[in-house]
């Protein structure tokens, strides 16, 4: 599979240059030093600059050279890591090498700033896994206070920067779950396209993660935050230095955001293969579209409202604080604005996922295609118009109330027509029930409850009960963790065998399931109950009555800890040490992206671009053609019908 | 390649046979279901029926759990029969065609009607119970635009700091108290603010709650119905004793509460001189109260 | 790495030294950063039945991460001072409390914490003198330092503040008798065993907005518990 379609690449010179100086060659190890060298630089400037303020002087730590550290750490990274050396040679007039879209077989590339959108998608897949376990882990720390209502475990500051840390960590990896890993490594695939529009956007989007990361979880060693993931102002200017890295670190991520946003909305646009008109897009590409329009128009709030927090706290501007003419409400709603669409940009790739891969183990067509794609964009576009349903009780304008009520449920319609579509697609349907197929069944199920106590949450009157509680709590897991996570890990056992070439093992596949999807319920379920019965979220102590309930959560939430250590230790165990090979289109799809030359897919992906001319969930149409005729190596259709049972 | 015929199992037919099936035990099971809701769990739900509020909430609660039941069957049933029927059992090709469905305009029809139907229906619901009992016991902000029917009110101004709840009662001398005790059968008239960051006050078997700001008065309304104890709990994360900043207060008999209110109006008469005037928001000064933060010479106070 | 192929053993190994490492890296991080807790000064029951206990607030504890912070030394039965707020009292027991105060003063935020709550006899000894309500406004003029808060008890114990330009003010912590300072003593009963959050209720967080913030919302210095056992 030596394929140079020599487009723009001379990835074969690459290479050899590589092997000349691998030590100064830009990678992940360069970005860390380039990182702590502008890190160093940027607080010395804060101190030089901000060093004598009152408030520096009083309170002993300065929050303008964590700032600026930050800032030159994150110049200084993108540097390290070779990112600016293509453009700036460019602007310069000069004739760069791509060296970055490098075909090599070795792992280094993925430590290295590569624009190969499947180099970028595995990235991503261990980046955001990093992420999710690092905050879950922080999760049973929540839970291990819990287990009693006054004996404690961490200190109650201790305590709140665990809460924070979880929160905002599990928030910002949300909202690129499925399109960093799948909506990078797939798309392109799916439409048959050789690459992404904005590679370099698309590698960028990638390397803000783990710089973020690392930022966000450094302030627990500043003295964390303790204002949680909505960090409310005023409350967040009283924090201390490490309210700096939560700034920084969302803010990083929403760059991230952006970056992947217009990226992939790009190219689904532009990047189709001929014949792949809108009306056979991939479900998963509709998802992402919305995805992406609702991030590039949410992002820049919170990207605001942090720059203003960030303001308030170093330059001691006061627009989020009352007596000096600003408003602590100005934050709530910068928040929310940004807030709420999130919520939903979570939700979308869930779906996408789900509608994607339901056909192929339904063997039929999605259930109202036009109603899936439909329901998707009516969630991106509605949005945008509840997010005050999170300040019901802040004394916002009192007759605001009832319009907010009513845009927020009617958001129940549009994620109704995901059920229709997922039962239609069931409706007399041939399904196997498969790994994959069972995390997408979980989604149902799951999201199912989220989605009932969602018209709880949203109804003022009951608002007033559940607000703030634990039901809140629970609801929103059920709708994030129960959706989009159960999608993220069945999207994992679904294209394993494309990504890596391996095959995984049904039989661990399922216990993994039934034990997630059981600890999960019995550790979200009763937190409704013990939202409804009086807890606050967010506190370390509470009612003595609750702790039979609590226990039960902490204990299912270990056992939920358990599932996912399980997941990953078979997991990584399949794809590093028994290597299964998968054979060709493993699960049957019609989808492009499996009827590539290769597992992993070469570095272009299609010797020559695909023209479409059939649509992707034509399964029960037994003389539908490919979708593409598109010449593989070794086609074998029928080996793969063997393997399937 | 002969061609390929699909079994009876998923025919037409068998998918209407099916439905009906669904339907019918759906419909059963759902009616069984809700009046179990209603009935048997109803009156045990949060948060009670201390006051009119609470009361309120506890029906609005019951209402919607009840109009869930069917709605959780109906897709629990929909899978669950998809699933059993039409699996792929042991031995079968899982990849040969299923129906060719790749929609059904009634079936579609009917789902959009019905679920437009029923989210109107809430919202209109929502909106009715949060007018009518006077904002349904949530903050309504500095100016409540429903209010209760009466002027014969007792006002209580909830004071949150980090990290206590004060009350001041402007009917009784102005006086402030860290306790809080309350008349039955009085219509109640909470202002709710804020000394520094953002708190709430939760009352939760008053069914009361109202983010208190700084700089802002917050407003809420209950009756008080029955005596007996209620939570406050403070419900906007506050900062290190968020999850310590909670008080319990009473409903008592009104004598007893005449009695406890001018015990402590006696008892407070020196620490209430000190206290600032009476008044919806405070802005404390900045000399010493600031914490440096900001300049003192721009004290908003300074030039009040 | 590019070349390498690895044996089946080695990889086998690799990613079980890596899960080793990952697990090592976790306890790590409880142990060494999120365990971490200011000491516990017990203070045990002496044979009279009640119990004294020591301490002084400072303006600036002088040791730790954070020697600019305010905070609190609490003295052991050897007399050694340590820098926290956590402290271990027997139940049913009455608590003599001798306060050291070094720090100067300011305004409340809430002016009903001038009143003395919680104590035997409703008053606290202020230099020798009883006082039930303090005044920010009209004492000697270096307002109130601190208050020594816990709310399930009902304490509520405000301490005037020394003059900050006083010739030999504590600038850094632990204090000493023969620096500026007020002597503050009380009486209260422990009652029940539990766990017992205190504050303080003057805005003493010096650079943090409305002082509320850094030591007020840190263990060890202006914010503790009192374990009675």
């Amino acid at each position: 599979m030596a394929i140079d379609f020599s487009q723009e690449t001379k990835s074969g010179s690459s290479g050899a240059s590589a092997h000349k100086s691998s030590i100064f060659q830009p990678s992940i190890i360069t970005g860390m030093v380039g990182g702590g060298l502008g890190f160093l630089f940027g607080h010395w400037a804060g101190n030089a600059i901000a060093g004598g303020y009152q408030q520096v002087v009083g309170s002993g730590s300065n929050d303008a050279a964590i700032v600026l550290g930050y800032l030159f750490a994150v110049v200084g990274w993108f540097a390290g890591l070779g990112a600016l050396n293509y453009p700036l040679k460019k602007m310069l007039g000069f004739e760069p090498e791509n060296v970055e879209h490098t075909s090599d077989p070795g792992w280094g590339k993925y430590f290295r700033y590569t624009t190969d959108h499947k180099v970028v998608g595995v990235q991503y897949l261990f980046g955001m896994l990093v992420y999710f376990f690092t905050a879950g882990l922080l999760a049973l720390a929540i839970r291990t206070e819990l287990l009693s209502p006054v004996h404690h475990i961490w200190g109650p500051d201790t305590y709140l920067e665990i809460v924070g840390e979880h929160g905002t960590m599990m928030m910002m990896m949300m909202t690129s779950v499925v399109l960093g890993p799948f909506g990078n490594y797939v798309i392109p695939l799916m439409i048959g396209s050789k690459k992404v529009a904005f590679p370099r956007l698309e590698a960028a989007s990638f390397w803000f993660t783990p710089i973020s990361y690392f930022i966000l979880l450094s302030a627990l060693w500043q003295g964390g935050f303790q204002s949680g993931w909505t960090s409310y102002a005023p409350l967040s200017v009283q924090q201390g230095v490490g309210q700096d890295g939560y700034i920084f670190g969302f803010g990083l991520q929403g760059l991230s955001m952006i970056c992947a946003g217009t990226n992939i909305v790009v190219t689904i646009i532009n990047y189709r293969a001929p014949g792949m008109t809108w009306g056979r897009l991939n479900v998963m590409g509709w998802s992402m579209v919305s995805l992406g329009f609702t991030m590039i128009l949410s992002v820049p709030v919170l990207i605001d409202g942090l720059y203003v927090l960030a303001l308030d706290r170093t330059a001691q501007t006061s627009l989020l604080y009352g007596p000096h003419g600003g408003s602590s409400f100005l934050w709530e709603n910068l928040f929310w604005f940004f807030g709420h669409p999130e919520v939903y940009l979570l939700a979308i790739p869930g779906f996408g996922m789900v509608a994607e891969i339901v056909p192929v183990f339904a063997r039929k067509p999605v259930f109202g295609y036009k109603t899936a794609a439909a329901g998707m964009i009516g969630l991106a576009i509605l949005s945008f118009f509840v997010w005050q349903h999170h300040l019901f009780q802040s004394g916002m304008n009192p007759d605001m109330r009832p319009l907010f009520m009513l845009t927020t449920e009617l958001i129940s319609i549009p994620t109704g027509f995901i059920y229709l579509v997922g039962m239609g697609t069931l409706w007399r349907a041939r399904i196997r029930l498969t790994v994959p197929m069972l995390f997408m069944l979980g989604v149902y199920f799951n999201f199912l409850f989220g989605g009932v106590t969602g018209v709880y949450v949203s109804d003022v009157p009951i608002n007033v009960t559940v607000h703030g509680s634990f039901f809140v709590m629970a609801h929103f897991h059920y709708t994030i963790m129960g959706g989009v996570i159960f999608a993220f890990f069945g999207a994992i056992y679904y294209y394993t065998p494309l990504v890596t070439g391996f095959q995984l093992s049904e039989k661990l596949g399922k216990i993994h399931f039934w034990s997630m999807i059981i600890a999960f319920n019995s550790t979200f379920l009763p937190l409704f109950a013990v939202g409804l019965l009086g807890q606050p979220r967010r506190v370390f102590e509470y009612a003595a009555r609750l702790q039979t309930l609590n226990d039960w959560v902490s204990i299912s939430s270990y056992v939920l800890g358990l599932s996912l250590t399980f997941f990953v230790v078979t997991w990584m165990w399949q794809i590093v040490v028994t290597r299964k090979k998968s054979v060709r289109d493993p699960w049957s799809s019609r989808s492009l992206e499996w009827h590539v030359d290769s597992y992993p897919p070469p570095a272009y992906n299609f010797e020559t671009i695909p023209v479409v001319v059939a649509g992707p969930y034509e399964y029960a149409d037994p003389d539908a053609l490919p979708m593409a005729d598109i010449v593989v190596a070794n086609a074998g259709r029928d080996v793969a019908r063997e393997n399937v049972r | 390649m002969a061609r390929f015929v699909l079994e009876d199992s998923r025919s037409e037919e068998a998918g209407k046979s099916a439905l009906v099936k669904i339907l019918s035990v759906w419909a059963v099971v759902s009616i069984i279901g809700m009046a179990l809701v209603w009935f048997v769990l109803g009156p045990h739900l949060a948060p009670g029926t201390m006051t009119d509020q609470a009361q309120g909430a506890q029906f609005d609660i019951k209402f919607v759990s009840t109009l869930v039941v069917p709605v959780l069957l109906f897709v629990w049933f929909f899978f669950g029969y998809s699933i059993m029927k039409w699996r792929v059992r042991p031995g079968e090709d899982g990849t040969l065609p299923a129906a060719n469905l790749s929609g059904n305009s009634k079936a579609q029809g009917a789902w959009y009607v019905i679920t437009t139907t029923l989210v109107l229906g809430l919202a209109a619901f929502g909106t009715y119970f949060l007018i009518a009992p006077a904002g349904a016991g949530g903050g309504e902000g500095a100016s409540p635009i429903w209010t209760p029917g009466t002027t014969k009110l007792l006002q209580v101004q909830v004071i949150a700091q980090q990290w206590r709840f004060t009350y001041r009662w402007p009917q009784f001398g102005g006086m402030e108290t860290t306790g809080i005790e309350l008349p039955v059968n009085t219509e109640i008239e909470f202002n709710v603010t804020s000394l520094d960051v953002i708190h709430d006050f939760w009352a939760y078997q008053l069914g009361v709650k109202a983010d208190a700001n700084p700089d802002y008065n917050n407003v809420a309304y209950t009756k008080t119905l029955a005596t007996g104890r209620f939570t406050v709990r403070c419900d906007e994360l506050c900062g290190i004793w968020h999850g310590a900043m909670y008080n319990y207060g009473t409903v008592v008999s009104q004598q007893q509460f005449e009695q406890w209110a001018t015990n402590m109006e006696q008892q407070n008469a020196s620490v209430t001189k000190l206290l600032p005037k009476y008044s919806l928001t405070y802005t404390p000064s900045y000399s010493g109260a600031g914490g440096g933060y900001y300049n003192t010479s721009v004290d908003p106070n300074a030039n009040l | 790495m590019k070349g390498v192929r690895l044996s089946k053993g080695a990889r086998a190994g690799a990613l079980l030294f890596g899960f080793a490492a990952l697990i090592g890296l976790l306890i790590f991080g409880v142990a060494g950063y999120l365990r971490t807790s200011p000491p516990t000064v017990s203070v045990g029951a002496s044979s009279s039945g009640s119990v004294n206990l020591v301490m002084q607030t400072d303006g600036a504890v002088g040791v730790g991460p954070h020697p600019s912070w305010v905070g609190y030394f609490v003295q052991d039965a050897s007399g050694a001072w340590h820098q926290t707020t956590l402290i271990q009292l027997p139940q049913n027991t009455d608590v003599h409390v001798t306060l050291y105060e070094y720090d100067s003063g300011g305004n409340l935020r809430n002016s009903v914490w001038s009143q003395v709550a919680g104590t035997t006899g409703g008053v606290a000894y202020i230099n020798g003198a009883a006082e039930s309500v303090v005044n920010p406004n009209t004492n000697t003029g270096n307002g109130i330092a601190h208050t020594f808060n816990v709310p399930a008890l009902g304490i509520n114990v405000p301490m005037y503040g020394v003059s900050g330009s006083a010739k030999n003010f504590c600038n850094t912590g632990p204090c000493n008798t023969s620096q500026a300072h007020n002597t503050i003593t009380f009486t209260f009963h422990t009652g029940g065993a539990g766990t017992y959050r205190w504050q303080c209720f003057v805005p003493c967080g010096l650079g943090y907005l409305e002082g509320n913030g850094g030591p007020m919302q840190s263990l060890g210095y202006m914010a503790g518990f009192l374990k009675v056992v």
